[in-house]
């Protein structure tokens, strides 16, 4: 157990239906971290989480939780062993409250002075929710639908999040703020963050190690600083362009890893 | 006087529909289907409850054998959607809906086929016996049709809005995936569901025995208690008890007020004018799904 990071993923194969969308990836998320998953459309990012949080079955390969394997493991027995997807698109219950949304994420648990009091701690980093908690879910702005989703997440007390583009559809200023409160959660309750986005600048910004995941393989694996410097991810994640002295593009667009 | 008495009988046949309407309503709004054997549902679970009840069968105590018929139905609809209902998981509805129409055939014919096509009626305290209100007069088993539909409906609204497991039955409907995630276990919730909706029916179908006589197509019943879970709003649990009452209450009023024949179409022409003039039913639930 002791040297072995929290999550380990092994060589996972996943289709939908024929198209094979993971070809083989593998992956380390250390306890206490935040490890974010760069990558375009359909590069399988979110295969990849569904995966792990059993959604979707893998075809081949190993997902190692705390030293047990989850491959293939029904959801709900992946949240009990501590971790959680907080869903692309907030995915909240829309009829459902504020407050009913968050007990729903505790589903799984049962001692209900644990889940009272992590309701208070939810509300005390997203103190809107507080407010508009009588109020049903469907009718919260987009950017307080995200917090729910997140809030709703940490119900279940994780060991790891599974975080799937929380910046999406979000104005710059909620974005920042969210992803403020992501960095606050992974130092102040110790939760593991796996982060899934296409939004490179604030993924590398709050994470401490990084993939690039493109057509269902991992092609780069860095510390976040050493990622933010390379020349790839800033040209084609962070649209830094690369002026030559003629004032023109680079000739010649090979990404290193092809 | 008469007036009154066509409104008590009728809300007693209302009540009927709509305690199937409302299992309708509970298998529609937790699984997106629409289970068309809910009418031969309450059939069976009439006749489970005779078979516990009549002396020629089981000879048990009313009292005994109406919770026994509740267990029976439960176990089954519970087993219904375990070993039939979850294969067709991810089907299309129309999948869903033609095998339930299936379903319900294969119902009625085991029953025709063990307990007989004629009419028998249900061994039942509430038979027979008579209420004075005053100088009014009702049968005990109307009585007590109307009593139990109100209470039954609002323990249905209590366990939805107050326990966990129906706020998780609320949330694996309105959002399936988002319950995945949750860890809520989809598939044994629906087959609660289904288990509910057999326990209600088996009060119906109690009921309905305690007033009546019941024969294996008693189930067809299940179609205009559709037309009243439509009519309400389906989706909808007062909705469903609503529109089992107006269904309930037109018939004896229309056969009583107008030419033969009327009252049998009377339902289905108010079901008409229901979906052209508000589609969704009188109590919609108003919300649209987001894309």
């Amino acid at each position: 157990m002791s040297g072995e990071p929290l999550l380990v993923v092994r060589n996972l194969e996943a289709f939908y239906g024929p198209i094979m969308a993971l070809r083989g990836v593998s992956l380390d998320v250390p306890a206490g971290r935040i490890v974010t998953v760069l990558g375009a459309n359909g590069a399988g990012k979110t295969t990849l989480m569904k995966t792990i949080s059993g959604v979707m079955d893998p075809e081949k390969g190993e997902i190692r939780f705390e030293g047990q394997n989850i491959a293939g493991a029904e959801p709900d027995r992946v949240v009990r062993s501590g971790i959680v997807h907080v869903p692309e698109g907030r995915e909240v219950f829309p009829l459902l409250s504020v407050a009913e949304n968050l007990r729903m994420g505790a589903f799984t648990r049962r001692d209900s002075a644990g889940i009272a009091a992590d309701e208070e701690l939810v509300y005390s980093y997203f103190p809107i929710l507080k407010e508009r908690r009588a109020q049903a879910a469907g009718t919260l702005s987009g950017g307080q639908q995200q917090m729910l989703a997140i809030g709703r997440g940490l119900m279940a007390r994780p060991k790891l999040m599974l975080l799937d583009e929380p910046s999406l559809g979000l104005s710059p200023l909620l974005v920042s703020e969210i992803f403020h409160i992501i960095g606050r959660l992974n130092r102040e309750q110790q939760v593991t963050m796996m982060l899934v986005e296409q939004n490179a600048k604030v993924a590398l910004d709050a994470a401490h190690f990084g993939y690039v995941l493109e057509l269902g393989r991992i092609v780069m694996a860095d510390s976040a600083e050493a990622l933010k410097q390379s020349k790839d991810i800033q040209e084609f994640f962070l649209g830094v362009r690369d002026e030559s002295p003629r004032g023109q593009k680079r000739w010649k667009q090979r990404k290193t890893w092809r | 006087m008469l007036t009154l008495q066509l409104l008590v009988s009728g809300l007693a046949n209302g009540c009927v529909y709509g305690l199937i309407a409302l299992g309708f309503v509970l298998i529609y709004k937790a699984t997106e289907a629409v289970n068309f054997a809910q009418g031969d549902f309450m059939m069976l679970g009439a006749f489970v409850a005779l078979a516990f009840a009549n002396d020629d069968w089981a000879g048990l105590s009313f009292w005994i054998a109406a919770p026994l018929a509740m267990i029976v139905m439960g176990v089954f609809g519970y087993l219904v959607d375990m070993a039939i209902l979850r294969r067709m998981f991810g089907q299309s509805q129309i999948a869903v809906v033609i095998l339930t129409i299936a379903l319900g055939f294969v119902l009625r014919f085991a029953a025709g086929f063990v307990f007989g096509h004629e009419p028998v009626s249900l061994k039942s305290p509430m038979a027979g016996q008579e209420v004075r209100f005053g100088g009014l007069v009702l049968g005990l088993d109307e009585v007590s049709i109307i009593v139990v539909t109100v209470a039954l409906t609002m323990l249905l609204w209590l366990v939805f809005a107050r326990t966990r497991l129906g706020v998780a039955m609320q949330a694996a409907s309105q959002n399936q995936l988002a319950a995945y995630y949750m860890g809520i276990p989809v598939k044994r919730i629906h087959s609660l569901t289904w288990a509910l909706s057999g326990v209600v029916a088996a009060i119906a179908g109690i009921l309905f025995a305690s007033k009546g006589s019941i024969d294996p197509s008693t189930g067809l019943l299940g179609i205009k208690a559709f037309a009243a879970s439509v009519i309400g709003g389906l989706g909808s649990l007062p909705g469903a008890l609503i529109g089992g009452l107006i269904v309930g209450l037109i018939e004896p009023f229309a056969s009583y007020y107008l030419a033969a024949g009327y009252s049998q179409i009377a339902p289905y022409l108010l079901l008409f004018l229901v979906l052209v003039f508000r589609p969704h039913g009188i109590l919609a639930q108003i919300h649209a799904k987001k894309v």
